[in-house]
């Protein structure tokens, strides 16, 4: 009796030496590092780049421990945390900004016996490591309506070409085609078909005038969406690299907003400010004679106004690139590139508009002070709103048809070039967003919590094992082994997992060595009891686990329950303790019942026992 | 820890409801009252926390920024005389803090270190209040469809009714006293449903066990006699839970304190609750033998019957 098979002591010695060599490779301190990548990934990280570095560094005398490169990244390990920052400096100038981008990283010091095995270090919330946390939302209803309108400019586009004359407009993304006649207005609705198949079509007469309606259905407005948060995730992710983060996160959640999570960003200023130019563009026309009165509207250009169209060519979604250069007389201008659709449609306008004026319209979300008013407690508050700044930031005469690739000339200075090179790129968000919460963690609070949070576990995981040894002695060591085997699971799964380590995942750590020790204390009130009623000791402990393992599995899963639920709703944080607090229930279950059995089995099995230590 | 008598607990269950009963009422009466100071998570808004080299002087701080014009700041020491609180109510703009930050040190001479800013925008704000509750509720019909299915319906109406007390006293703790209820309270509350639903089942496990192998005994020595059973046990995980938790408690820091008084109060009300209310609510609805009986499995002796 109390004899386990071979295999189940094989399986306990497996998890143990799992869990100790998943959870190594924590006990490495990271190096403070310095990372560099090129701007775009064409370009290669070469020998020449890391010789410019490595006699950068060496000559402002910095010690350096390693460079290497690794996924087309150098990858400089320094000695002093204090040498981050100057390092960095120095290596921006040494290689020049335009072509690299120096991010700060800490490096993981795993040795490779254990990175073989695929074992690396838990990864730390912003909490812990400090850092930026941004949640975006995403005007979805604005990039619905310019996306209505571009498509529009060139359904009339096509209607100019193939003669059907009327008048087309958009109120309340309903777009409606007046006609005079039966035929123009059918041949209007075969070429909306062809040129704009997303939209349901609706045919009727009033007093006379042929209307047709055109409207969006509710597919092509999730489309729509889908599109719009998906163009904004790949520029706010082009946006995090020119910041230089190591190991940035941009990710939707939800309908329609981006979280962005920067660890180890020290200059949130500087980040919000790249990130959150939360603005757009709109290729336009000028007015002239022909421009309907429907179509004009007045923008505000440098210290006067300007008047455009409100057609749109084609918006800051269609930029590819915009930098700023110099011509054949070296001034300074820009050249821009458009994808192959906003190629094609510049091109179908601009060949028909050769010597008008194209401007760009800059569309900027900001919220301003209106007033105050008074709260519910009888506070005076501010009242904001919300409004779009809208500027023409460029106004320049075609010169012949455009295509994808094209440049605005005739700029006044170098400086004014690079400018407007910089708001084209940065316009190329599909809609407008705005940021609706923000969590920034200066470096010093993560590298505190973490002491605080390791403090909290040691002590109060030191306090249980006192507590076990004093009441259930000999029992009570074989716990204390099997919560120890516990701590240990728990960090390797998580690092198995790469699962995200928060100050509230310490405290469900923390939670769950208070709790593991249940299911042994069951076991163990079980046993004495067995004891008390008469049993032998062999006996009352094979019928105390045997007894105590269903309690123990109803209690713990309805834990898990709650902490399934505590995922699914909670945010950052609070699902860094759910998981932990869910990982910690299952490995608990395994410690403390297999675990703690084999060791009792290895003491108590296979031999008489008059009296257990119980 | 050997019991040498048993407690006739079941003798104290009038006291025991009458105690329940006046804490319930209070927490409810306190929450429509004065109901709960939610913290920024829930109410949004922005929150500025730094650390000053020296002991920072609170009044002038908050002079300095009614001069900058933010009037209604709220300026407060956060754990220690250096570290600085600075609180705004609703604003939708999220450049407030780094604003907030700069006022701060402009004035300053010595080094102001920033630990953390948060916005939180109006909408969000709104949307995690409805989600906390979502999932408050939530795990509450689902314990309750799991215990039914586990157990029998009249547990899961008990353990229920006990998850129920227990997150209402709670609740009525941090509305009475006023302290802030933020997000980690909120997950504090749901691992109190999932700590305080564990010492039920394991009371009502053996409550169980004992109806269906102790005939000839009324319910209520059935119900005391289990609960002795597994008071060694309840007191044992209750104590290293909650050594642990004041553990968190005293060194876990500023941030971690809400949780931890949480599930601490969540901890002492759930092991009463286990001991008092389910058994309590068991016995009102008049728990019997026949509730739990096995099924008998027809046919299950009768393979031997085979040629």
């Amino acid at each position: 009796m109390n004899q386990y098979s071979l295999w189940k002591y094989a399986i306990v010695l497996l998890a143990l030496i799992m869990g100790i060599i998943f959870s190594l490779p924590n006990l490495y301190a990271p190096d403070p590092a310095v990372q560099i990548s090129g701007e775009s990934s064409s370009l290669v990280i070469d020998q020449e780049a890391y010789d410019i570095a490595s006699d950068s560094l060496q000559q402002a005398d910095i010690a350096v421990k390693q460079i290497a490169i690794v996924d087309n990244k150098l990858e400089i390990r320094l000695l002093s945390r204090a040498d981050q920052l100057p390092a960095k400096k120095i290596l921006q100038n040494a290689l020049g900004r335009d072509n690299y981008i120096v991010a700060l990283n800490l490096a993981p010091t795993t040795p490779d016996w254990l990175k073989s095995m695929g074992a690396g270090p838990l990864k730390l919330g912003l909490d812990l490591s400090g850092g930026v946390h941004f949640l975006m939302e995403v005007d979805t209803l604005a990039a619905i309506d310019t996306r209505l309108r571009s498509s529009v400019t060139s359904y009339k586009a096509l209607l100019r070409k193939e003669k059907v004359r009327g008048i087309v407009q958009i109120n309340d993304n309903v777009v409606t085609g007046k006609f005079k006649t039966e035929a123009l207005r059918d041949k209007a609705s075969s070429l909306a078909f062809k040129s704009m198949p997303e939209m349901t079509r609706n045919k009727f007469q009033r007093e006379g005038v042929f209307y047709l309606n055109l409207e969006l259905g509710e597919q092509a407005i999730a489309n729509l969406e889908d599109e719009a948060v998906g163009q904004n995730l790949i520029t706010l992710r082009n946006r995090v690299n020119e910041l230089g983060v190591s190991e940035p996160l941009v990710q939707r959640q939800g309908r329609n907003r981006v979280v962005v999570e920067l660890p180890g960003v020290q200059d949130t200023a500087t980040a919000k400010r790249i990130l959150g130019k939360t603005a757009n563009l709109e290729f336009r026309l000028a007015v002239n004679g022909d421009t309907s009165s429907f179509n004009r509207e007045i923008i505000a250009f440098e210290d006067s106004t300007v008047e455009i169209e409100r057609d749109i060519i084609v918006t800051g979604e269609s930029v590819a690139g915009a930098q700023f250069g110099f011509d054949e007389n070296s001034r300074p201008q820009v050249n821009i590139n458009l994808d192959a659709e906003g190629g094609k449609l510049m091109h179908r306008i601009t060949r028909h508009a050769v010597q008008r004026k194209m401007a760009v319209l800059f569309i900027e979300r900001k919220t301003r002070k209106i007033g105050s008013q008074l709260s519910a407690d009888n506070e005076l508050e501010a009242v904001y709103e919300r409004y779009d700044q809208r500027r023409v930031i460029s106004l320049a005469t075609i010169q012949s048809p455009l295509g994808a690739n094209f440049r605005i000339t005739g700029i006044d200075s170098q400086a004014e070039a690079a400018e407007l090179a910089l708001l084209l790129r940065a316009g190329a968000l599909a809609a407008p967003m705005e940021f609706v919460e923000e969590r920034t963690i200066g470096p010093s609070l993560g590298a505190e919590n973490i002491a605080l949070g390791v403090k909290s576990v040691v002590i109060g995981f030191s306090l249980v094992l006192f507590f076990m040894v004093v009441f259930y002695r000999v029992f009570g060591l074989a716990a204390n082994i099997a919560l120890t085997m516990n701590l240990l699971l728990i960090v390797a799964v998580m690092s198995m997992l790469s699962a995200t380590l928060t100050l509230p995942g310490i405290a469900g750590i923390v939670l769950t060595v208070g709790m593991a020790v249940d299911a042994n204390v069951l076991i163990f009130s079980r046993i004495r009891e067995e004891l008390a009623n008469g049993l032998s000791p062999a006996m009352a402990i094979n019928t105390g686990f045997e007894r105590a393992f269903l309690t123990i599995l109803d209690a713990n899963l309805t834990t898990l329950l709650a902490a399934v639920i505590l995922y699914a709703v909670g945010t950052g944080p609070i699902k860094g303790f759910a998981i932990t607090l869910s990982i910690g229930i299952l490995t608990s279950m395994f410690t403390a019942i297999m675990g703690t059995r084999s060791m009792i089995n290895l003491i108590y099995g296979g031999r008489s026992i008059k009296k257990l230590a119980l | 820890m050997a019991l040498i008598k048993t407690i006739n607990f079941m003798a104290y269950r009038r006291w025991a409801q009458a105690v329940s009963f006046l804490l319930v009422v209070a927490s409810i009466a306190s929450l429509s009252i004065n109901g709960l100071k939610l913290g920024l998570d829930f109410t949004g808004g922005t929150l500025v926390e730094v650390s000053y080299s020296q002991q920072a002087d609170l009044s002038s701080i908050r002079k300095q920024l009614e001069q900058a014009n933010y009037n209604n700041a709220l300026v407060i020491n956060f754990g220690s005389e250096e570290d600085v609180l600075v609180r705004l109510p609703q604003s939708k703009s999220s450049q407030l803090g780094d604003e907030i930050l700069a006022t701060l040190r402009q004035d300053y001479d010595g080094d102001i270190d920033l630990h953390r800013i948060e916005f939180v925008g109006p909408q969000v704000g709104e949307e995690l209040r409805e989600q906390g509750g979502l999932g408050l509720l939530t795990a509450l019909i689902c314990v309750m469809i799991y215990v039914t299915f586990r157990f029998q319906y009249k547990f899961s109406i008990a353990a229920v009714a006990a998850l129920i007390h227990d997150v209402v006293i709670t609740l009525g703790m941090f509305s009475i006293f006023q302290w802030d209820f933020d997000l980690t309270v909120l997950a504090a509350l749901l691992a109190v449903i999932g700590y305080s639903l564990n010492d039920t089942i394991v009371v009502s496990d053996r409550i169980r066990e004992n109806f269906r192998i102790v005939r000839k005994s009324t319910s209520v020595d059935i119900i005391n006699r289990s609960l002795n059973q597994t008071l060694g046990r309840t007191i044992m995980t209750s104590a290293t839970t909650l050594l642990v938790l004041f553990s968190l408690f005293i060194f876990g820091g500023e941030i971690i304190h809400g949780f931890a008084t949480g599930l601490i109060i969540g901890v002492v009300v759930g092991t009463y609750s286990s001991v008092f209310v389910a058994a309590n609510i068991l016995l009102s609805m008049e728990i019997s033998q026949e509730d739990l009986a096995v099924p008998v499995v027809e046919g299950s002796d009768q393979s031997d019957m085979m040629p």
